[in-house]
């Protein structure tokens, strides 16, 4: 009986080993894909300005999304991570332009990042409080106070040392070898290492992981100090890269970064999925926004298209897990 | 048993008095007389008539999010579905040529759709109601956004302002239609066979379907009626505004939730009440209309309102455990 059970274990997950290549698999043969398609009708599309601005100017959201698809791998969910990257870019050049050190308005927002994501992870896993109870709550306590401190004001005149995101390493942009670097650490860390399964654990069945020596507790608290953490790094890439920054939320910015995690492969059921199918899914989606504009589609139709995405994606996961569920019942 | 009887209220509260409600009603209470005293503008009739009439849109949302959450479910897209509504409403009478009477019952349609595609996927694919209507949401903004291409519908004819701007009796036409309303879920949750279902599959789905219950049929239901709702309120919204803009209903979700929430019903699913979310509803106005009339800004009032959501369900939660 038991012999059976382990083996029907195993032989899921090298099934769900290879579903998981295989999204990933698929979200590249698609980012490629869209653009051979969409360079064909435009040229100008696969120009190196286009393809660079694209990968530029949304890696901020790739990296946010390795800690999204954490939060939800682990069973929970944030939406108030676009309203606290808009208060902590507004912070971080304040402190710039106040006249502080480079370093320090580098570090202030990746660490208040890590200490506001920890706190609602306390809150989540000891209080027993929904994770979208605590962040819809502290995505409007951000961004209304974001709004009436500041009032909107935009802030200029940053200091030249402030643009991290304007450095090369070999000639590779910042961010993009931020995005890569920390895509690459986070899925080492969450495929080989205790803590990384121990997230996996549980978002599968807490209870189960806890018998296992697993302290769920701590596992979200960890997560969400994580989760805090990438936003923090996202946020030094989005704030570096602005000449300007105005000192309100990008409005819409949460479902972004969700549907990037999710339709990268996270199941949205918690326990599954990896951060670097969230990682080409934003690429894709900031892909399937900029070709909009090169096929002459309006761009008002960008938020209905991610839409439709997040819900077939999400549908097709959970047709699939169930398709799976009734071959071991039959079994 | 009589002895005990005697003696109990001696020490304990009445039970009428324990409840959630009554508790949230004094607590009303005390704070409309502590704001009358410090700002004379308060509390007078007609800024009280004033408040009903800003707050219809939201508890319009408020009664089928009751039920929603009583079934342990939540609808984050009521709002997007406001605004997909507020656009049909505008573009198929000013666009499509549809008479306004037709564009209303049309807009009405519309919003019933959307929230019975959320509760047919929520109960045949099994969706996450979360994870669904965090989804819709997307979809449903964005439909409002690709259709109306960010243009905005005005000039409505004067008899389509009655609802959002006109009064009966010096009582603003919408909050007559929002009492009736409140009347009609407080009973249907309260007293029929349909409202005691919600509360069963709340507190134990499994349990539920063992009994026998249509499960399936209540969520569909439920999640229908918060779509019908939001239109609704989009109806009530334009009237009472003039226009139609794409971003109507932006974060409403916030407030219908914080509504339900702080007038006791559980997040958890299988507790709560109507009138506990009409008391709910009118403290959130409340919070508006005294931090407005103090000088806050309504941006800062957001603040309060997430805050007094975090701390209503720590309340709550912590109060659940040592009565466990």
């Amino acid at each position: 009986m038991s012999a059976t059970a382990v083996a029907g274990a195993a032989r899921a997950r090298a099934r769900g080993l290879r579903r998981f290549a295989s999204q990933e698999a698929l979200l590249a043969v698609a980012v490629i894909g869209l653009a051979v398609v969409v360079g064909f009708i435009n040229p100008r599309f696969l120009a190196y300005r286009n393809v660079a601005d694209i990968l530029l100017g949304n890696a901020y959201i790739a990296i946010a999304a390795i800690g999204m698809s954490m939060v939800i791998i682990s069973g929970n969910i944030d939406i108030s991570v676009g309203a606290l990257i808009g208060v902590l870019a507004t912070l971080s050049g304040s402190i710039a332009v106040a006249g502080a050190p480079t370093i320090v308005s580098w570090a202030v927002p990746v660490v208040l990042g890590v200490l506001v994501m920890a706190a609602q992870g306390a809150v989540v896993a000891y209080l027993r409080i929904p994770a979208i109870v605590v962040t819809l709550g502290m995505m409007s306590i951000l961004k209304g106070g974001l709004i009436s401190v500041t009032g909107g004001k935009w802030i200029t005149d940053l200091p030249q040392g402030f643009h991290l995101a304007d450095l090369n390493v070999l000639g590779v942009p910042m961010p993009v070898v931020i995005m890569i670097v920390a895509t690459a650490l986070a899925a080492l860390w969450m495929r080989y290492s205790p803590s990384g399964r121990a997230i996996y654990a549980t978002g599968g069945d807490a209870e189960a992981a806890r018998l296992c020596g697993v302290n769920p507790q701590r596992t979200v608290v960890m997560v969400f100090a994580l989760h805090g953490l990438f936003a923090g790094i996202a946020t030094l890439v989005y704030a570096t890269q602005l000449r300007v920054i105005q000192s309100t939320t990008p409005s819409g910015l949460e479902l972004t970064i969700i549907t990037a995690a999710v339709v990268g492969g996270v199941s949205i059921l918690g326990g599954v999925g990896t951060v670097v199918g969230a990682t080409l899914a934003a690429i894709l989606i900031a892909e399937i926004t900029s070709a909009l504009v090169f096929i002459n589609i309006s761009p008002y139709w960008t938020d209905a298209l991610r839409g439709g995405l997040i819900l077939a994606t999400v549908i097709a996961d959970i047709v699939r897990r169930q398709r799976r569920a009734a071959r071991g019942w039959k079994k | 048993m009589t002895v005990a009887v005697e003696k109990t209220p001696a020490r304990k509260l009445p039970r009428w008095l324990a409840r959630h409600e009554t508790l949230l009603a004094v607590i009303l209470v005390i704070a409309l007389l502590g704001l009358g005293a410090f700002n004379e503008r308060f509390l007078t009739f007609d800024n009280l008539l004033n408040q009903g009439r800003l707050m219809t849109e939201i508890g319009l949302i408020a009664l089928p999010m009751t039920f929603v959450i009583i079934t342990g479910g939540i609808d984050l897209s009521v709002g997007a579905i406001v605004g997909l509504c507020a656009i049909m409403l505008g573009y198929s009478w000013k666009t499509f040529g549809f008479p306004l009477p037709l564009a209303i019952v049309f807009s009405l349609f519309v919003g019933g759709l959307a929230g019975f595609v959320n509760g047919l996927v929520i109960t045949r694919v099994k969706v996450p109601p979360l994870i669904m209507t965090i989804a819709t949401l997307a979809l449903y903004r964005g439909l409002a956004e690709g259709v109306s291409q960010a243009h905005s519908v005005r000039g409505y004819p004067e008899w389509f302002y009655f609802l959002g701007q006109g009064s009966l009796y010096r009582v603003p036409t919408q909050l007559l239609v929002l009492v009736v309303l409140v009347v009609v879920a407080g009973v249907a949750l309260d007293r029929t066979t349909f409202g005691r279902t919600l509360y069963a599959i709340g507190s134990n789905e499994t349990a539920a379907r063992f009994s026998a219950l249509n499960v399936d049929r209540a969520k569909l239901i439920v999640y229908t009626l918060s779509g019908l709702a939001s239109a609704l309120a989009a109806f009530v919204l334009v009237s009472r505004v003039t226009t139609t803009r794409m971003d109507m209903g932006m974060g409403y979700e916030l407030d219908v939730i914080a509504a339900v929430v702080l007038g006791g019903t559980s997040i958890f699913g299988g507790s709560g009440t109507i009138w506990g979310t009409a008391i709910g509803l009118a403290m959130i106005q409340l919070l508006k209309n005294g931090l407005a009339l103090t000088g806050v800004k309504g941006d800062a009032t957001i603040v309060v309102i997430g805050a007094a959501l975090i701390l209503s369900v720590l309340v709550a939660s912590s109060l659940q455990r040592r009565r466990d």
